[in-house]
């Protein structure tokens, strides 16, 4: 095969294509952070993961130490199902108890795992038993309504309701 | 020829079919003749060097503009939700889902479809590709097939840059001029984008329209009237197909990748 003066050029060409590809992936993707280390998996039951998705983060103290794996739903109980793939290196306490939180005021929802007490640790197939649901707004606006109903103006009808 | 005569209906029809067919197997031959188009890589090498090289440039500098214009644009609407920090995930998912194969391919339909469609139209005009049927020499094997896989190596590169520059130009835009916080503008991408999902749909993608594109070209200027003027109305084909044909398979890559 005959060499041209083509050849550099084609060769520059498919070199800056492949270093853009190598850009996208790293930066804009971050592979890197993608730990491909072993995982272990947990279960936990929520009452309500409000807009809680796959792949989100779970921190402990703010570090990301997993992620969540899958999420269904339990129709013996009527409970979300959660599962969490929590990073080999990172072991927790058996009591350990987790509840979804939101990142800013209406930031993208992800789990916090406080560690708790106990001499063993979780291992893979573990159920968190402690759990908190996600906040849902109209839950919260309902019960501060409630609560400023009880105590303004409405005593007199409290106060009817003693008799 | 009227709609209402049988016979020319039947006509019209007869030869719409055959041309779908005839376009099959050429698709069909030019997939088969991978094998000695890259045994032959010289040829191969200069039809890289020619559509992509030369479109280098072009590619490069909508790449930028389209950045730009992302990220002022995000920014005007983001902020108004208080969330301009998601400018970075937004450029980000836009070029790389959609606008990045997309633009670049129509782009590509014209600045290297036109040419393909007019090289070979020329030939077919000037007898050229008679005359190495003549000699024994397969002109679909010798000039169609290094072209067609050019075109698929070299658009998904091309792809590739303009989501680059485009990232860059937005980087450009968002921090740089509007004062994003750089920190938050990598982070949220880096959070929002999906190495399999968001880049390699991307890569996909780019490499049906690579198919896409060269393939139009190649058949307009492969059954180009012999003529000035087929060669141009075979030209003019080969844009309005090709950049149909991308919208409608982007539509159709679109729903099956993304849908949930």
């Amino acid at each position: 095969m005959q060499r041209s003066k083509n050849d550099v050029w084609v060769g520059l060409f498919v070199l800056l294509g492949a270093v853009a590809l190598l850009f996208l992936a790293l930066q804009s993707a971050n592979l890197l952070s993608m730990s491909f280390q072993s995982r272990y998996r947990v279960t936990a039951k929520f009452d309500n993961i409000g807009g809680l998705k796959p792949k989100a983060a779970i921190k402990s103290s703010g570090v990301v130490v997993g992620r969540v794996e899958s999420i269904t739903f339990d129709d013996k109980v009527y409970q979300a199902v959660v599962t969490l793939a929590l990073d080999e290196r990172f072991l927790f306490p058996k009591d350990s108890s987790i509840k979804i939180l939101t990142s800013g005021l209406l930031g993208e929802q992800y789990i916090g795992i406080e560690a708790g007490a106990d001499d063993k640790n979780l291992v893979a197939g573990d159920a968190i038993g402690t759990t908190q649901s996600a906040v849902v707004l109209e839950n919260l606006i309902s019960q501060f309504l409630y609560s400023k109903a009880e105590e303004g103006p409405a005593k007199p009808a409290t106060a009817g309701n003693k008799k | 020829m009227s709609w209402y005569k049988p016979a020319d209906v039947g006509f019209a029809a007869r030869r719409l079919l055959g041309d779908i067919g005839a376009a099959a197997r050429l698709f069909m031959r030019l997939l088969a003749l991978a094998g000695p188009a890259f045994r032959r890589f010289g040829l191969v090498r200069d039809q890289v060097h020619f559509l992509g090289n030369y479109s280098l440039a072009i590619i490069a500098v909508s790449g930028l503009f389209v950045g730009f214009v992302l990220a002022l644009q995000g920014y005007y609407i983001l902020q108004r939700y208080g969330s301009a920090e998601a400018l970075g995930m937004m450029v980000a998912l836009s070029l790389l889902r959609e606008l990045g194969p997309v633009v670049t391919a129509l782009l590509f339909a014209g600045r290297a479809g036109t040419s393909l469609t007019a090289e070979i139209g020329l030939m077919r005009a000037g007898e050229q590709l008679s005359a190495m049927e003549m000699m024994a020499v397969d002109p679909v094997r010798r000039i169609l097939a290094p072209r067609f896989w050019a075109g698929i190596i070299v658009l998904p590169l091309l792809t590739a840059i303009f989501n680059a520059v485009g990232i860059m130009g937005g980087w450009g835009v968002g921090v740089l001029m509007i004062g994003i916080d750089p920190g938050s503008f990598w982070s949220q991408m880096q959070g929002g984008v999906d190495v399999w999902q968001d880049v390699g749909n991307g890569v996909v993608k780019s490499v049906v329209f690579g198919f896409t594109v060269t393939f139009v070209a190649l058949l307009q200027g492969y059954n180009a009237r012999p003529t000035p003027e087929g060669v141009s109305r075979a030209t003019t084909r080969t844009v309005v197909m090709a950049s149909l044909a991308v919208l409608a398979l982007d539509f159709v890559l679109t729903a099956m990748m993304f849908s949930i």
